[in-house]
């Protein structure tokens, strides 16, 4: 037999459905800290309904038409923030001006999560093991974070602040991210370690690389879940530029991206472990890099 | 707390009703329209139970408001079959292959699978596990539900 009173899970809200950008900065900042956003919903309803956490409002950006799409311009990739991660995982053309996007949105949970899963919510969400925070810190991108007052750029360097925690104010929203397009001779590479297909990763690094004839021009590599926010590996970056990428010198960066770091200890790996992997990673990544710039 | 009015064509049928915001989706299939064949299991979006297609793609209801939902159209588990009862085509495989033992996680494996093949109709082994990495069985072991999906890719390629 049904309950008479079915039970739900997560505490009582009231729910706000905006359908311009504007709208929602207006009710964020009328309802402060008592409101959250509400996006794919795919880390925020799993924390209501195990409540741990509640808010009295929910300001749903999922009818604010403005949100998405994707717009190519001035060699950079602007993706609106309610863009889900299925639709960016789907168009070739992104994937062809930001490589990294289409390899590390498949690494992303499973398909169903991706279908609702937004870009903007994965970066506003900073989860430290996420792979779109990675990808946003390696490649320099730029995030639009629009408030009631307008709309403000803030580079990747400075947006990710702790776990969970960015330099965004409590009524602000990430209305979209540019990533920008590298030309040249690149490739690009994602390795991450995870205990099955689909699980947040226990570590990850994502590279880029740009070849001048048969040395390294230029390397872009960020670790995650190895520390509180994602980290750019500039001693590493440093440690492969103008080599030739021999697998000495990939091995060196390795060592360069972890020398400086704490990672994490939990049940899935030591913070010890986590630095043998995260070494690891870094040249694992960067081979599959140089192979794709060498591929031409 | 105030209640929304929803409106979902579910099955190709309209459903109409009110709901608290916090009600999700599977609660709001299972519970207002008694269609109990999407399962939960977690509540909490990992083990894919509660599979349903939502305008097209494949999507967890526990993880969905029915709020969110409205104006949507969904397909559950009870949508899949033809009227005059003829499986589908992945049904009819997870049948034939012993894709299923206690049953509670076959709706979710069966309404994913079949999203799953519409977009990869001839996937490799690598792709099917990939695929297939978003729901969890207790009972088979996986392996009849590997082989359901393969007799699946055949069947619904030679239609
Ligand atoms: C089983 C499972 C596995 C997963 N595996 C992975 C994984 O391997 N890697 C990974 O990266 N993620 C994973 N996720 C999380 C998933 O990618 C989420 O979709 C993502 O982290 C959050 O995006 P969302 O659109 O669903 O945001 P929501 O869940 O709606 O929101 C998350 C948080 O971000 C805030 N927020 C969202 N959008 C904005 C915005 N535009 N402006 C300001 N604040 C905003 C919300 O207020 C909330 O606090 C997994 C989720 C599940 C359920
Ligand atoms: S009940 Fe929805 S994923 Fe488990
Ligand atoms: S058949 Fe029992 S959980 Fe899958």
């Amino acid at each position: 037999m049904l309950l008479a009173c079915p039970p739900v899970k997560p505490a009582p809200f009231e729910y706000h459905a905006p359908e311009r950008l504007d709208e929602a900065a207006q009710l964020l900042a009328e309802h402060a800290d008592e409101a959250k956003i509400l996006a794919g919903g795919q880390s925020l309803i799993p924390m209501l309904a195990l409540r741990l956490t509640s808010f009295p409002h929910l300001v749903d950006l999922g009818r604010v038409a403005d949100l998405r799409g994707v717009e190519q311009a001035n060699g950079s990739v602007r993706i609106k923030a309610m863009t889900t991660q299925a639709a960016i995982e789907k168009d070739a053309s992104v994937g062809a001006a930001v490589p990294l996007l289409a390899k590390a949105i498949p690494l992303i949970g499973h398909f169903q999560i991706r279908n609702r899963g937004t870009v903007g919510g994965s970066i506003a969400h900073a989860d430290p093991a996420s792979e779109l925070p990675a990808v946003a810190l390696a490649l320099d991108a730029s995030i639009e974070v629009t408030g009631k007052g307008g709309t403000r750029t803030v580079a990747a360097a400075d947006f990710f602040e702790g776990t969970w925690t960015t330099a965004m104010a409590e009524d602000e929203i990430l209305s979209a991210v540019s990533f920008p397009t590298w030309s040249g001779t690149t490739g690009f590479g994602v390795e991450e370690l995870a205990r099955r297909h689909g699980d947040f990763a226990i570590a990850g690094v994502v590279a880029g690389v740009e070849l001048d004839g048969s040395s390294v021009k230029r390397a872009a590599i960020a670790l995650f879940g190895m520390d509180s926010t994602p980290v750019r590996a500039s001693s590493a970056e440093a440690a492969v530029t103008g080599t030739s990428g021999a697998a000495a010198d990939l091995e060196a960066a390795g060592q360069a991206a972890v020398a400086e770091l704490d990672p994490p200890t939990d049940i899935h790996g030591s913070s010890a472990y986590r630095k043998k992997v995260g070494a690891v990673l870094v040249a694992r990544a960067l081979t599959q890099a140089l192979e794709e710039a060498r591929r031409g | 707390m105030a209640e929304f009015p929803v409106s979902v064509t579910v099955n190709g049928q309209a459903r109409r009703g009110t709901v608290e915001a916090r009600k999700t989706l599977a609660d709001w299939l299972r519970d207002d329209c008694n269609l109990t064949g999407t399962h939960l299991g977690c509540e909490h979006g990992v083990c894919g139970a509660c599979t349903v297609i939502m305008d097209g793609v494949a999507v967890r209801s526990c993880l969905v408001f029915a709020v969110q939902a409205d104006g949507s159209e969904v397909t559950t588990i009870e949508g899949l079959a033809a009227e005059d009862g003829t499986l589908h085509p992945v049904q009819d495989a997870f049948q034939k292959c012993h894709g299923l033992q206690c049953g509670f996680c076959t709706p979710g494996f069966i309404v994913s699978v079949a999203s799953f093949l519409e977009e990869h109709p001839n996937p490799d082994d690598t792709e099917i596990r990939e695929g297939l990495s978003g729901n969890i069985c207790r009972c088979t072991g996986y392996q009849g539900i590997l082989q359901a999906v393969k007799m699946a890719a055949e069947t619904m390629q030679s239609a």
